[in-house]
């Protein structure tokens, strides 16, 4: 025949020649086989069966073997393989359990040669002897393994499995009676073809079934297994037990595992289900594929390396009705792509950066490469292809440590425990926060906070300052250079401030004066009964904050703020049970939220009021924070894109109703989201909290309530109480019994992680104050912290 | 009040711990609140017309406690628990107050009671799986109890469904009970309805949502498409399906959360049909499941209650009838069991031949008529679960378009099904793997009264003609065997009970297969199941793959 004629050899390995290609099949394959001479190619499919030629640049049809008006289910097939000593000889696993052969060298149309239908279950795999021509082994879903000699018309003999599915079957290359088998249950077993009653070895592999396995074609110790399990394993076979010598990971369960001819570490990979891909190991770099070949729109069923003494052709079939032929060269190599420099966090901040050593130390030639790299041995020194190698990168390694001082956060935790968001004056809680930040050498902050006050608080105080902070505004979103200009003004609004509060103490008595005025004003909600009582609240509060003032500040300050914090949480806990049917209704604010609301809204035009009585006259009452929205939103934007969200959010939250509206609820609910995550990443629960609690997002207000549940072990039995309430279900004693009073706590419960003895809270500070024993009288020395 | 009731869950939930201390004082503590009740309430008239215009609260709060108490009379794994509820039943009653007693005749309808496993009289392995599952839930379901004949795959069969509902999962537990709720609707099973409403309950779910599927979330209305096609004609599902259910804005569903619910429709559907096939009535302590009245004189008296006795003898001598009459029929099965082996390899069937085999047998499925007489009374409205009540199972073969029949071996359990669920929802697919091999592994060579027989045959008969019905074929089966080996009544049954579960009647039950044993009829119903489980399974498991490639 015409295409016998065209026979290459192995010898010099330059015979083959090709580029990337493929062609499409009718029907999906689900194996594929090529023939010794790596000029012809069988795919063997449900609906398919048919041998291609590999020509220069094409796949050519050379023959149809599915022939026949009714096509039978002989032709349905699992499996495919061509001999590697006889070309015309070929065999195939029919799905329906048949096992039958072909012979190329038939006149007439059906090549058909012999049938065998001894299994009774689907065929897996069919196996032709290395070098003997007439053996062929079969492995089934039945669970037994049968060898055929061809000149004869049955097996000549059974392999049991034990009645578990066989999955592959394997002759040894260099072994000439041993092959190896791998099953459903995840064993592979090793038997002696002259040995049917009983297998030479057994061990487990996988968990889950072994779908494939392969013998390295060089060393003949070594055998390589896929399985479900997303896993490949080498196997050193010389030993007494078979050890695991090197284990791949892959994405997807492996379908299939061939070795690649003439380069001892590599191997190939197709997986069977999600992952389309085909790809390269190198078994010592088990992390990243060695190369991959992405060609495939399916699952990819069957992969064969063209000839076997050239690695540089892969020919594959895949479910997408394609047949492939691979090039080396063209394959794309993850480890390019990937990224070699690394980036990672300590405990205290310190930095650790890796990167390739010649980025580092400024050198930008590439060392040449040594050809003596004693880890690669014999056979790469014919031809020492770099390409054919993993680009070696020599990374350096650089700790930064972090200066106790500058490089830390300090100032976030700083700034969120001492920043007010709620519960006073809107000018105040500005003033306050602009403090904060100046404290904490945080100049633009501090700017921001006073020009915010400025401008929400009292259009009238602007008369001074105003157009100088007109212009100003103009160039807010270029904070940059904004800080150190700001430093003159700084002082001078300072001094305004104080001026303002003064006259704010002074007009204290003008009640009256400030009620008729309410009226005028726009942005006025609350009663007038309500704001006189917020009134003399809040004058209460100005003075507190006044005359700390004048105090040693940042110390006197933190623990001002601290029980400030501890309250509204104790309190949360105690309103929570009724709070989650307010969540439903559509107003969305949670009681606590919308008080402090009232509260705001009520009191600003009332302290501006004050200063309206000034300078009234001079602007109309309208123009101000309709005004100045954009800006802010700009500036809030532009703050949260530098990555300090921290502003962002306090801006927020103690503008409150004023700004809101100008921001879309999803970047709020954002902003809401990062803030809260970088608080409770530095444990700062309580302002988190707190955060939660005023925020305005229904989204956020409702994370207080979602994982609220606590799991508590009984303290009698030690088990875990597996109801609510507080009856331990298993002892059936109150679990949590004061230790002092001997009632049920029902509330805060503190107790010694020692011991797990406690109490009421009070009552246990009051016991500790004159005992250091546990008062459960367990004698044990009791601590907290 | 609130706290009251918590300690009360408590102490329910308390009868479940291994520490027989502890059962102690919950009886002990329940019983008070019981006697205390009683005493307050007093006597309550005999003159009193009818119980349930009297049932104020008090009294129907007692009444709920009574039965909650008979049904741990009777199902609770651990006999001090039990002796206990029956003494106290006893001194209720003494006191004057009525007291339940069950309806029906144990957990199945089908199978009398004393042949199912007594919980008292199990080997300790069943009793520890017992104990388990009334230490996880509560109760000991009368599902569990019919599976008790088979302890292994019960095990099996809890461990999943304890992890697809109470586990780490990506859907929240009170969808997975609505799922549970919507999947057991479709086949109009008001026992597994009524179950997880109380679940659903529990978990906190929204009561509104039980209104009917237009009260439930948009999202989950959305699956209510996916749920009706995979009850009746899985072979429908497309990748369309999926990706309208995946890409729906903001009630789209994950693949995770997909993949979850998927497994919990199919489980539900299967276990619907288990739940008819058994004939499994409902719980003791729920609607339907007691009553108040008095017996009549042609029931049997109360104090049956305390040892455990129905009346099974009328039936039990019909059935001994029959015996007789049929003694043959196992032995001509294992007959043609033996044949069929044999014959195997002597005569080949050609290729044309076993394609048509399989057409035969898939256009002889849907001959076999399926109702012969609808009896079944939902007691529950359970229809406003699910919408389109019309849609059914129609025949695979029998249809206008042509689809095309699903190959085992291009798209199987094992190697495709098993690596998608377990990369999306991991753990499951071990679960349910494990799960199917135990029911199609199972057998304890055993035929009727014959032993160490090789049974592995009918099981893949059975197996496979589940599947053909839903269109999935096996390269590798001779179709031929099926029908050699299972005959008419059996064949109607199976069509039944996996197509239209709820037109299962207690003559199929009876009709097929008279010789063997209750247990073995079980171990079908578990073979059924699962196949049927797996059949959906592959085809949903199938269209999500389309769509993901």
């Amino acid at each position: 025949m015409e295409k016998m004629s065209r026979v290459t050899t192995a010898l010099g390995g330059s015979a083959i020649s090709g580029r990337t290609m493929f062609c499409h099949l009718d029907a999906p394959a689900n194996a594929i086989s090529v023939c010794r001479d790596a000029t012809q190619v069988v795919v063997a499919g449900r609906n398919i069966f048919k041998i291609y030629g590999l020509e220069e640049e094409q796949f050519v049809e050379k023959l149809n073997l599915r022939v026949g008006r009714k096509p039978s289910l002989n032709f349905s097939c699992a499996d495919v393989m061509w001999h590697q000593m006889e070309e015309n000889l070929l065999a195939t696993a029919a799905t329906n359990g048949a096992v039958v052969t072909w012979n190329l060298g038939k006149p007439s149309r059906n090549k058909q040669d012999q049938l065998f239908t001894e299994h009774k279950r689907t065929v897996n795999k069919v196996c032709f002897h290395p070098t003997e021509v007439y053996m062929l082994l079969s492995g089934s879903q039945d669970g037994y393994m049968k060898c055929f000699d061809l000149r004869k018309k049955e097996s000549v003999s059974t392999f049991s499995g034990q009645s578990e599915s066989v999955r592959d079957v394997q002759f040894s290359m260099k072994d000439y009676f041993t092959f190896a088998a791998s099953f459903e249950n995840g064993n592979v077993q090793l038997w002696d073809i002259r040995r049917p009653d009983r297998y030479e070895r057994m061990f487990t592999a996988h968990t889950g079934p072994v779908f494939c396995c392969d013998w390295h074609p060089d060393d003949r110790g070594w055998l390589a297994t896929g399985g479900r399990d997303k896993m490949v394993k080498v196997w050193d076979m010389t030993t007494n037990r078979a050890k695991e010598i090197y284990c791949v990971q892959t994405i997807a369960s492996v379908a299939r595992v061939k070795w690649r001819p003439e380069r001892k570490w590599h191997l190939a990979t197709c997986s069977m289900m999600v992952d389309h891909n085909i790809y390269v190991w190198d078994v010592r770099r088990p992390f990243i594929p060695f190369a991959t070949f992405e060609e495939h729109k399916d699952v990819t069923t069957g992969i064969v390396w063209r000839h076997q003494h050239d690695p540089y052709f892969l020919l594959s079939g895949s479910k997408d009705s394609t047949l492939y032929q691979h090039m080396f060269k063209d394959a794309s190599r993850p480890v390019d792509r990937a990224n070699p420099e690394g980036l990672c966090f300590g405990l205290f901040g310190d930095l650790a950066f890796a990167a390739k050593e010649s980025l580092i130390s400024g050198d930008s030639n590439r060392k040449p490469y040594l050809g003596g790299d004693r880890r690669y041995p014999i056979f790469f020194f014919k031809k020492p292809d770099l390409t054919e190698q993993f680009a070696h990168v020599s990374s350096a390694l650089s700790v930064f440590e972090s200066s106790l001082e500058s490089k830390r956060m300090d100032w976030f935790v700083k700034t969120a425990l001492l920043y007010l968001l709620g519960g006073k004056p809107f000018a105040e809680l500005c003033d306050h926060n602009a403090k904060v930040a100046k404290e904490l050498n945080r100049p633009q902050v501090s700017t921001t906070w006073t020009m915010l006050r400025l401008m929400f608080s009292d259009p009238a105080n602007l008369s001074t300052p105003g157009p100088n902070n007109i212009s100003k505004l103009g160039n807010l979103p270029l904070m940059n250079s904004f800080s150190m200009k700001e430093m003159g003004t700084e002082s001078r609004l300072d001094r305004s401030k104080g001026e303002s509060r003064q006259d704010n103490i002074h007009l204290e008595p003008g009640n009256s004066l400030i009620n008729s005025n309410n009226d005028e004003n726009e942005e006025t909600e609350g009663s007038e009964g309500q704001a006189e009582y917020m009134f003399g609240d809040a004058e209460l509060d100005d003075d507190d904050l006044y005359s700390m003032e004048h105090e040693i500040q940042a110390v006197e300050e933190q623990e001002y703020t601290l029980p400030q914090e501890a309250f509204p949480l104790r309190h949360e806990i105690m309103d929570n049970p009724s709070v989650p049917e307010h969540l439903q209704q559509d107003k969305a604010d949670s009681p606590h939220a919308s008080g402090n609301e009232a509260e705001v809204m009520c009191l600003t035009p009332i302290e501006s009021l004050s200063l309206i009585a000034i300078s009234q006259p001079l602007f109309s009452p309208h123009l101000p924070s309709r005004f100045f929205c954009p800006v802010v939103r700009e500036m809030l934007s532009h703050y949260a894109e530098q990555g300090d969200v921290q502003m962002a959010v306090s801006v927020l939250i103690v503008l409150g109703d004023r700004i809101r509206k100008e921001i879309d609820d999803l970047t709020q609910e954002h902003w809401y989201m990062s803030y809260i995550d970088l608080l409770q990443r530095f444990e700062l629960w309580n302002v988190s909290n707190e955060v939660i609690k005023l925020s305005t997002c229904s989204a956020i207000t409702c994370l207080n309530q979602t994982s609220t549940t606590l799991h508590v072990n009984c303290s009698n039995c030690k088990r875990p109480m597996s109801n609510r309430g507080w009856i331990c279900d298993r002892c059936h004693q109150c679990a949590s019994v004061c230790a002092v009073c001997h009632h049920v706590v029902k509330g805060l419960f503190v107790w010694c992680q020692g011991c797990s003895h406690g109490g009421h809270l009070e009552h246990v500070m009051n016991w500790l104050k004159s005992n250091s024993h546990c008062p459960a009288g367990c004698g044990h020395l009791c601590e907290y912290t | 009040m609130d706290i009251q009731d918590q300690d009360a869950t408590a102490r329910w939930e308390a009868l479940g711990s291994r520490d027989p201390r502890s059962r102690g004082t919950a009886m002990e503590h329940i019983s008070q609140e019981v006697m205390q009740r009683v005493e307050s309430i007093g006597p309550i008239p005999a003159t009193v017309p009818s119980p349930v215009a009297t049932a104020g609260h008090p009294t129907s709060d007692l009444n709920d406690i009574l039965a909650r108490l008979l049904m741990l009379s009777k199902r609770c794994p651990f006999d001090d628990v039990r002796e206990r509820c029956v003494w106290l039943l006893q001194n209720v009653q003494d006191f004057g107050v009525r007291i339940p007693r069950p309806l029906g005749n144990g957990p199945s309808r089908f199978i009398p009671e004393k042949e199912i496993l007594q919980v008292s009289k199990v080997d300790p392995r069943t009793q520890s799986i017992f104990e388990d599952a009334f230490a996880a839930l509560g109760r000991l379901d009368n599902i569990s109890l019919v599976m008790g004949f088979h302890p292994q795959y019960l095990e099996s069969f809890l461990r999943t469904q304890h992890y697809l509902l109470q586990m780490d999962g990506p859907l929240s537990l009170h969808y997975r009970h609505y799922i549970g709720i919507m999947a057991a609707a479709r086949h109009q099973c008001s026992y597994l309805v009524n179950l997880h409403v109380n679940d659903f309950l529990q978990v906190g779910g929204d009561s509104k949502w039980l209104n009917g599927l237009d009260g439930a979330p948009q999202k989950l209305q959305a699956l209510g498409e996916l749920n009706k096609i995979l009850a009746h004609r899985p072979w429908l599902l497309t990748k369309a399906h999926i990706e309208h259910l995946l890409k729906a804005e903001e009630h789209s569903w994950s693949l995770a959360e997909l993949i979850h619910a998927v497994v919990l429709l199919t489980h539900y559907h299967s276990l619907a049909s288990f739940t008819f096939g058994c004939g499994i009535t409902p719980e003791i302590h729920s609607d339907g499941g007691h009553t108040f009245r008095p017996p009549s004189l042609s029931q049997y008296c109360v104090c049956d209650i305390a040892n455990g006795n129905g009346h099974g003898h009328l039936e039990e001598r019909r059935g001994n009838h029959q015996v007789s009459e049929v003694s043959g029929e196992v032995e001509v099965l294992m007959e043609r069991m033996k044949q069929l082996q044999e014959c195997r390899d002597e005569e080949e069937a050609s290729q044309e031949e076993m394609a048509t085999r399989f057409e035969r047998e898939k256009t002889e499925s849907m001959l076999v008529a399926t109702a012969e007489d609808e009896e079944c009374v939902p007691s529950r409205d359970v229809s406003r679960h699910f919408e389109d009540p019309s849609y059914g199972y129609k025949d695979f073969s029998r249809r206008g378009e042509h689809v095309p029949t699903f190959r085992v071996q291009d798209y199987s359990w094992e190697d495709h099904g098993y690596s998608l669920v377990n990369r999306l929802y991991p753990d499951v697919g071990q679960l349910l793997d494990e799960k199917f091999q135990m029911a199609y592994n199972l057998t304890y060579n055993t035929m009727a009264m014959h032993k160490d027989v090789d049974t592995t045959m009918l099981r893949r008969a059975i197996w496979n003609y589940i599947h053909c019905m839903f269109g999935i074929r096996y390269d590798d089966y001779d179709y031929g065997e099926i029908n050699q080996l299972l005959d008419r009544s059996f064949k109607v049954y199976i069509k039944t009970m996996v197509c239209s579960p709820e037109k299962t009647t207690k003559r199929m039950y009876e009709s097929f297969w008279r010789q063997f044993q209750h247990s073995e009829k079980v171990h079908v119903n578990l073979l059924l199941m699962e196949a049927r489980m797996q059949a959906e399974l592959l085809y949903a498991l199938r269209a999500i793959t389309r769509y993901m490639t």
